[in-house]
C-alpha cells in the first residue's frame, strides 16, 4: 500500500494542465486564468492555486469554487488538487457493438463536460411532461464544486477471455499488464477489474454520486456497473504546502506525495512520454486502483509506540523518527526495517514515486460487527510495470503495516490524455 | 405487486408528475405554469384557484401550507384515478402535469395521507387543445390496445375458475400448475389492471405489502398456502372464489380504462419497472418461484404496446425504434433459454449471476422505452 511516496493514502494537488486554481475564486476570475494557463505556465497557475486556498485574500470565503477545466492536455483528476470526496465506478461493456460502445463514450464526453462546467446533462433535469428528464436532478442548484471525470480503460476491454472484442487488441499498451498476484492479497472479483473506469472526484458528494449515476444511466445497454466506491477524506495530498490528510489510521502517510504543479516530477513519474508505448497514450497516466481494508479494531488495540513503529513517523505530528516536524527530511535509517514510511520512501526504491490520490472508505460493517473501513488507494504512474509492482511487491513482503491490512480489490487501467477541444471524446484515439 | 404500488402505477393515466422544486435550472419551464391550477392544501381545507378548465395537458401547482404531510389526487367517476402525488411535504410546493379529458372529476387533498380526502368537484371541458389523440394512427393504436387488455382478462378467466376449482376440490399439485398462469393475462396489462386503483390490493398483494388492518387476499396468499403451507384450508377455498369475483370485476371495467397512447407507452416502462423492483429479485412470487412467468408477461404487455405505437414511434424517432426493436429481441432470446415447453425454470434455480443479466437486460431495455411517450406524443 502505500505510503509517502508511493503509496497509496494520497492527497491531491493542483496541477499543471491548465492550473486549476482551488480555493474562493470567482467564476469569472478562474476562467480568465484557466484561459490564459498555457501562457502561465504550470508554476504560475500552481501559484495562483495556493495564494487562493491558502490566502483567500481575494475573494470572501463563501464564493463559489472554481470549475476545473475538462479540457486539456492532460485528463483532470489525476493532478488537479485533490477533492474532498469520490465516487469510482468500474463498468463492464455488455454489448460486442463497437459502434454502440463509441457512440456511448462521445455521449459520456459530452455530459462529463456539462457536469465538471456544473452543468446539466442533456436537455436538464426538466422538459417534456411526458418524458423522464436527461438529467437525474439531485445536483441541481449546485456548484461544480471541483467536479473532475477520468476515464480509464482495462486489460479486459482489449482482450477477454482471449477474445479481441473490439478489434484493440494490437492497441493495448504493454505497461496495461494483468496485476500480478501479490503476497496477502485477498481479492473479491466482485470489486476488481473492469472494462472502463470513470473516477468522479468532487468537494460535494452529492456531485461526484451525481456524475457517476448520469453516465451509469446514458450508458445502460452498453455498459453496466461491475462495482463502485465511495471515498472521503482524501488521504493524501498533491497540494504540498495544504496539511496532509489523516487516514483511518490517524497516521499522515501522504507526506511526501508528488506535487500537482511539479512538472518535472509529474513529467517524470506520472505522465506517459512520446514513444512509450502506443501513441494513443502520449501523455495519459497509468492507474492501479487497490481496495484495502483495514483491520480497525485491532489497530485501535495498538500500543501507541508500536503504531509509531509501523508507520515510523509520529502519530501526533506525523514527524519522522528522529526529526520534529511532519516536513523534516527522514532519516530512514531511524526507522525500524520494516517500517511503512522507510519501505515505501523514494530512498528505498531507487526514487521511484508514485502519484497517489486515495480516498478512505467506510461502507457500514461486515456482519461481524466490525466496521467495513479502509484506504481506496488510487495511484497514477507512467509505468506501472516500473512503479507500483516492484513497490507493492515490497510492501508485500516485508512491510509491518499488513497486520492491519488487507488488500480485497484490485484494478489497473489505462487514462488516456485530455480531451483538447469540444467535439473530441474520451477514447477518440484509441478507436478512431 | 403489492398495493403500495397502485401508486406508481397510476402513471397509465398521468403523464408525468414533476418536482418543481427544481428551481433554478431549467431553461424550458413549461409556458403553462401561468394556466396552472393552484392548489392550496392545508390541514382542513384543499382550495383551486379554478373549478373549470380545459382538456388536455393540466397542470396542478400544489402548496402544502398545513402541518402535515399531503398527497393529491384527481379521481374520475368511480374514484379511478387519474393522478396523484403523494408525500408532499409541509411547506413544500410540487406541480403536478397530466393529460386530462372533458369530464367531471374530483381532486382531493389527504392531509395526513389517510382517509378519503377534501374534495372539490372539477370540470374539464371539452375545449382542449391538441394532444397526441389528433394522430388517427395513435388513435387506432388505443383502440387495439384497449382491445388486446380486454382480451387479456377474457383469456384469464376461465382460467382462474380452473384454479379455484383446483383449490376447492384440495388438488394442491393441480392449483400449483395452473398458479402462473392464472397470472398471464394479468400481468401482461398490469397498468391497466392497476388503474382501477381497489382490484389490485385485492388480487395482488404481496404480504409484506398489507396495510395495517387489511386481509390478506388474492393470488400470492394462496401461493403461500399451496407452497409453504402446502395446504388449502376452508379458507383458502372462498379466497379462491373470491379471486374469481374480483378478477370478473377487473374484466368488467376495462371497456372504462382511460387509455391513451401516453399511458400506453409509459405503462410499458411501467411493465419493465415491475420487473426491475419485484421478480428480478424473486419478491414477487417468493414461494412459488413463477417469477420468469410473470417476467415473460410483463415483457410480453410491454411489447404489445410498443408495436402498436410502432409505426408513429419509428417515423418521429427512428433510432429510439431500432434500440428498442434490439432490445426487446435480446430479453426475449434471454428468456426463451429458460422455458421448456410451456414451463419457465424456477427462479431459485436461476443463479445470482444470471439475476444479474436479468437485471442489465432489463434496465438496457426500459431505460430507451422510457422515452417512448415522448417520442410517440410530441410532433
Amino acid at each position: 500500500m502505500n505510503t509517502e511516496t508511493t503509496g497509496d493514502f494520497e492527497p491531491g494537488q493542483p496541477t499543471a494542465p491548465s492550473g486549476e486554481p482551488r480555493g474562493s475564486v470567482s467564476r469569472r476570475a478562474v476562467i480568465g486564468w484557466a484561459g490564459a494557463g498555457v501562457a502561465l505556465g504550470a508554476a504560475a497557475a500552481g501559484s495562483v492555486a495556493v495564494a487562493a486556498g491558502a490566502g483567500g485574500e481575494a475573494a470572501p470565503a463563501a464564493a463559489p469554487t472554481a470549475d476545473i477545466p475538462f479540457f486539456g492536455e492532460h485528463q483532470a483528476g489525476i493532478a488537479t488538487a485533490v477533492q474532498d470526496r469520490l465516487h469510482f465506478a468500474a463498468f463492464d461493456v455488455v454489448t460486442g457493438n463497437r459502434d454502440a460502445l463509441v457512440k456511448m463514450l462521445k455521449e459520456w464526453t459530452k455530459a462529463a463536460a456539462a457536469m465538471t462546467g456544473g452543468r446539466e446533462v442533456g436537455t436538464g433535469a426538466t422538459g417534456l411532461a411526458e418524458a423522464p428528464p436527461d438529467d437525474t436532478g439531485e445536483a441541481l442548484g449546485l456548484p461544480s464544486s471541483r467536479l473532475t471525470l477520468t476515464i480509464g480503460f482495462g486489460p479486459s476491454l482489449f482482450e477477454k477471455d482471449g477474445v479481441d472484442r473490439f478489434g484493440l487488441k494490437a492497441r493495448r499498451p504493454e505497461a496495461l499488464i494483468d496485476l500480478p498476484k501479490f503476497p496477502h492479497d485477498n481479492l473479491d472479483p466482485n470489486r476488481s477489474g473492469g472494462d472502463i473506469c470513470v473516477q468522479a472526484c468532487a468537494d460535494d458528494p452529492q456531485v461526484a454520486v451525481h456524475a457517476i449515476r448520469n453516465l451509469a444511466r446514458i450508458g445502460m445497454g452498453v455498459v453496466n456497473v461491475r462495482w463502485s466506491q465511495l471515498g472521503f477524506g482524501k488521504t493524501s495530498s498533491t497540494t504540498p504546502d495544504a496539511q496532509t490528510p489523516r487516514n483511518l489510521m490517524g497516521f499522515k502517510d501522504g507526506t511526501h506525495n508528488i506535487s500537482g504543479t511539479d512538472a518535472d516530477a509529474l513529467g517524470k513519474h506520472v505522465w506517459v512520454a512520446g514513444g512509450e508505448g502506443p501513441e494513443w497514450m502520449t501523455g495519459g497516466s497509468y492507474l492501479v486502483a487497490r481496495r484495502i481494508r483495514m483491520h480497525i479494531e485491532t489497530w485501535d488495540r495498538t500500543p501507541l509506540k508500536e503504531q509509531e513503529d509501523i508507520f515510523g513517523r509520529t502519530k501526533r505530528e506525523g514527524a519522522p523518527f528522529g526529526k520534529q516536524q511532519e516536513r523534516d527530511t527522514p532519516d530512514l535509517k531511524a526507522m525500524p526495517e520494516d517500517s511503512h514510511v522507510r519501505l515505501a520512501h523514494p530512498d528505498s526504491n531507487d526514487g521511484l514515486m508514485i502519484l497517489r490520490r486515495g480516498f478512505s472508505f467506510t461502507d457500514g460493517t461486515d456482519g461481524l460487527g466490525r466496521l467495513e473501513a479502509g484506504l481506496f488507494f488510487l495511484a497514477y504512474q507512467r509505468d506501472t510495470r516500473k512503479a507500483f509492482v516492484p513497490l507493492q511487491q515490497r510492501l508485500a513482503a516485508s512491510d509491518a503495516l499488513n497486520e492491519y491490512i488487507q488488500h480485497v480489490g484490485s484494478a489497473h487501467f489505462a487514462c488516456p490524455p485530455g480531451i483538447r477541444k469540444p467535439g473530441e471524446w474520451w477514447g477518440q484515439a484509441l478507436f478512431g | 405487486m403489492s398495493a403500495r404500488r397502485r401508486s406508481a402505477a397510476v402513471t397509465l393515466l398521468s403523464i408525468a408528475v414533476v418536482g418543481a422544486a427544481l428551481a433554478g435550472c431549467s431553461k424550458k419551464d413549461d409556458a403553462a405554469s401561468s394556466d396552472a391550477i393552484q392548489v392550496n392544501a392545508s390541514d382542513t381545507a384543499c382550495e383551486l384557484s379554478k373549478t373549470t378548465f380545459p382538456s388536455g395537458q393540466v397542470k396542478l401547482s400544489v402548496h402544502n401550507k398545513g402541518s402535515k404531510p399531503t398527497e393529491v389526487y384527481v379521481y374520475a367517476a368511480g374514484d379511478k384515478i387519474v393522478t396523484e402525488r403523494e408525500n408532499i411535504g409541509p411547506g413544500t410546493h410540487v406541480d403536478i402535469a397530466a393529460e386530462i379529458k372533458a369530464g367531471s372529476y374530483e381532486v382531493a387533498c389527504k392531509p395526513g395521507m389517510t382517509g378519503d380526502g377534501i374534495r372539490q368537484k372539477i370540470t374539464v371541458t371539452g375545449d382542449g387543445g391538441a394532444t397526441a389523440k389528433a394522430d388517427s394512427r395513435l388513435q387506432d393504436a388505443v383502440a387495439a390496445y384497449h382491445k388486446y387488455a380486454q382480451e387479456q382478462a377474457d383469456a384469464t378467466i376461465p382460467v382462474v375458475e380452473q384454479f379455484a376449482a383446483a383449490i376447492n376440490a384440495g388438488d394442491i399439485e393441480k392449483a400449483k400448475g395452473l398458479f402462473a398462469a392464472s397470472r398471464v393475462g394479468w400481468e401482461r396489462t398490469e397498468p391497466v389492471a392497476e388503474s382501477f386503483g381497489d382490484v389490485d390490493p385485492k388480487t395482488d398483494t404481496r404480504e409484506d405489502g398489507l396495510e395495517p388492518g387489511q386481509e390478506w387476499t388474492g393470488w400470492h396468499k394462496l401461493e403461500k398456502s399451496l407452497w409453504a403451507d402446502n395446504a388449502i384450508t376452508d379458507a383458502d377455498k372462498k379466497l379462491a372464489d373470491q379471486l374469481v369475483a374480483d378478477l370478473k370485476d377487473w374484466q368488467k371495467k376495462i371497456p372504462t380504462a382511460e387509455i391513451t397512447a401516453t399511458s400506453m407507452a409509459n405503462g410499458a416502462k411501467e411493465l419493465l419497472d415491475e420487473v426491475a423492483t419485484g421478480k428480478v429479485t424473486g419478491e414477487e412470487d417468493r414461494y412459488s418461484h413463477t417469477d420468469l412467468s410473470d417476467f415473460a408477461a410483463n415483457v410480453e404487455g410491454a411489447k404489445k404496446a410498443y408495436d402498436l405505437l410502432k409505426p408513429v414511434a419509428a417515423e418521429k424517432d427512428a433510432e429510439l425504434a431500432k434500440t428498442l426493436d434490439t432490445e426487446f429481441a435480446a430479453i426475449q432470446t434471454l428468456l426463451a433459454k429458460y422455458k421448456q415447453g410451456e414451463i419457465y425454470t424456477s427462479y431459485d434455480k436461476v443463479t445470482e449471476a444470471e439475476r444479474k443479466t436479468f437485471a442489465d437486460s432489463v434496465n438496457a431495455l426500459a431505460e430507451p422505452l422510457s422515452k417512448l411517450a415522448a417520442a410517440v406524443v410530441v410532433s
